[in-house]
């Protein structure tokens, strides 16, 4: 195959947030944080694991999500995790607001 | 390349104190960070913040910066002086917009580059065969692409280091399929499209981030659908059928009689083709035609006349 016909290839990817369970490791490898950090975020509530140990815990899709914006509110504004917890729920509750604001300002 | 007014950017005086310039930094960062902000150019301004912080925060670098003289003007061709000392030590910003490889070629000419791969990304670097990082980016979707599941070309831009370690931006475009029913915000999983792997490692995988492009006419709420839809008077009064656009195409709709303004018709299953269907809310909105004529002046009159209605019944007037 020539890289033209590579470039030509269509890619069918999977929708994360409704198709994907990630594992604690998978997690960690996509967010590039440490295993204990990512306990550490679940144990405040910001992703919820399904299962009772690390070891078999699954992640929905959405977790990636909260975890990433997790870290960068931590490291570009210095929100510890409780705070961040707190954040990301105000956040979906804002975004939640500003969607039904906008059906009757339109 | 253009002069960068820092203390304009955090919108400091030039004799701030340290505490001041962090004072301001802290203030603005929150207002502008792109997870929290929705100001449109939120994520231009944060990283123009990052740079401006790198600078002032630093005694030393403000002073180098203050050195250029008060002559400049924002966005004016500048040129460092030869007499500059490039000997800054370097040690990197932020993270999300603030990444030092993405600060300007007006930062790089007067305190150079930092090496690319810095701070977390390199932690993975040290074993022989290590797995290719996971990647991510945003991918600008028409609503209708969700509703078909249409192929899309996106073009990713990406930093590599080039020969002397100097970073170099490398684009590549991938033709993406959309899957039916992805929604705003979602990720698209692309396995094996992330970074090369090190050794016998694989490549990581490459997260797409969805983004609906704003649309004219239509809203999303979650999986649901809003389209405004304007009727005359008399089909919301006596009811009509009339045709409604929705992302699949158009629709032959019925107006049931006596419907007023604002009045929700919900076409079940027809929001976004997720897994579980969100639903097509049309909202009606009665449009008055203009009394500009004598016919149209009389007409209204004769409406006036057939009824006993008060308008204002309900807020007691």
């Amino acid at each position: 195959m020539t890289s033209k016909d590579t470039k030509k290839a269509v890619l069918v990817g999977t929708i994360l947030e409704e198709e994907v369970v990630l594992s604690l490791g998978e997690l960690c490898r996509a967010s590039r944080l440490s295993a204990e950090r990512v306990i550490e975020l679940a144990e405040e509530g910001v992703v919820e694991p399904i299962g009772r140990s690390p070891e078999s815990w699954q992640f929905r899709g959405v977790s990636l999500r909260r975890i990433r914006c997790a870290q960068r509110l931590k490291q570009d504004l210095g929100v510890n995790t409780a705070g961040v917890a707190l954040v990301l729920d105000l956040l979906e509750e804002l975004e939640e607001l500003r969607t039904r604001l906008g059906r009757f300002e339109s | 390349m253009r002069y960068k007014d820092y203390y304009a950017v955090m919108g400091v005086a030039r004799d701030a104190s340290q505490d001041e310039i962090k004072r301001a930094y802290r203030k603005l960062a929150r207002k502008f960070h792109p997870d929290v902000s929705k100001e449109p150019d939120a994520e231009a301004r944060f990283k123009e913040l990052g740079e401006a912080y790198e600078v002032l925060k630093d005694p030393e670098k403000r002073a180098a910066y203050d050195g250029l003289g008060t002559k400049w003007q924002a966005g004016q061709d500048f040129r460092p002086p030869p007499d500059w000392n490039e000997g800054f030590e370097f040690h990197g910003g932020g993270f999300t917009g603030a990444s030092p490889e993405q600060f300007s070629d007006f930062f790089d000419s007067l305190f150079g580059r930092a090496a690319p791969g810095g701070g977390f990304a390199g932690a993975t670097r040290r074993e022989f065969h290590a797995r290719g990082e996971d990647t991510y980016a945003k991918i600008l979707i028409d609503l209708e692409d969700a509703y078909t599941g249409r192929t899309r070309s996106v073009t990713l831009e990406h930093t590599e280091a080039g020969p002397g370690g100097r970073p170099s931006v490398k684009t590549r475009t991938l033709n993406v399929s959309i899957p039916k029913g992805v929604r705003q915000g979602q990720h698209i999983r692309l396995a094996g499209q992330g970074s090369p792997g090190i050794g016998r490692g694989g490549r990581g995988d490459l997260f797409l981030e969805v983004e609906f492009r704003p649309h004219r006419f239509y809203r999303v709420e979650g999986n649901d659908v809003f389209v405004d839809l304007p009727v005359a008077p008399w089909e919301a009064a006596l009811g009509a059928t009339v045709k409604a656009p929705t992302p699949s195409g158009y629709v032959d709709l019925r107006i049931p009689p006596n419907s007023s303004n604002g009045r929700k018709l919900r076409l079940k299953d027809r929001g976004i083709p997720a897994r579980q269907p969100g639903d097509l809310f049309v909202v009606l909105n009665v449009a008055l035609p203009k009394a500009d004529s004598e016919a149209a002046k009389n007409a209204y009159t004769e409406f006036a006349r057939a009824f006993d209605f008060d308008a204002r019944a309900g807020i007691g007037m």
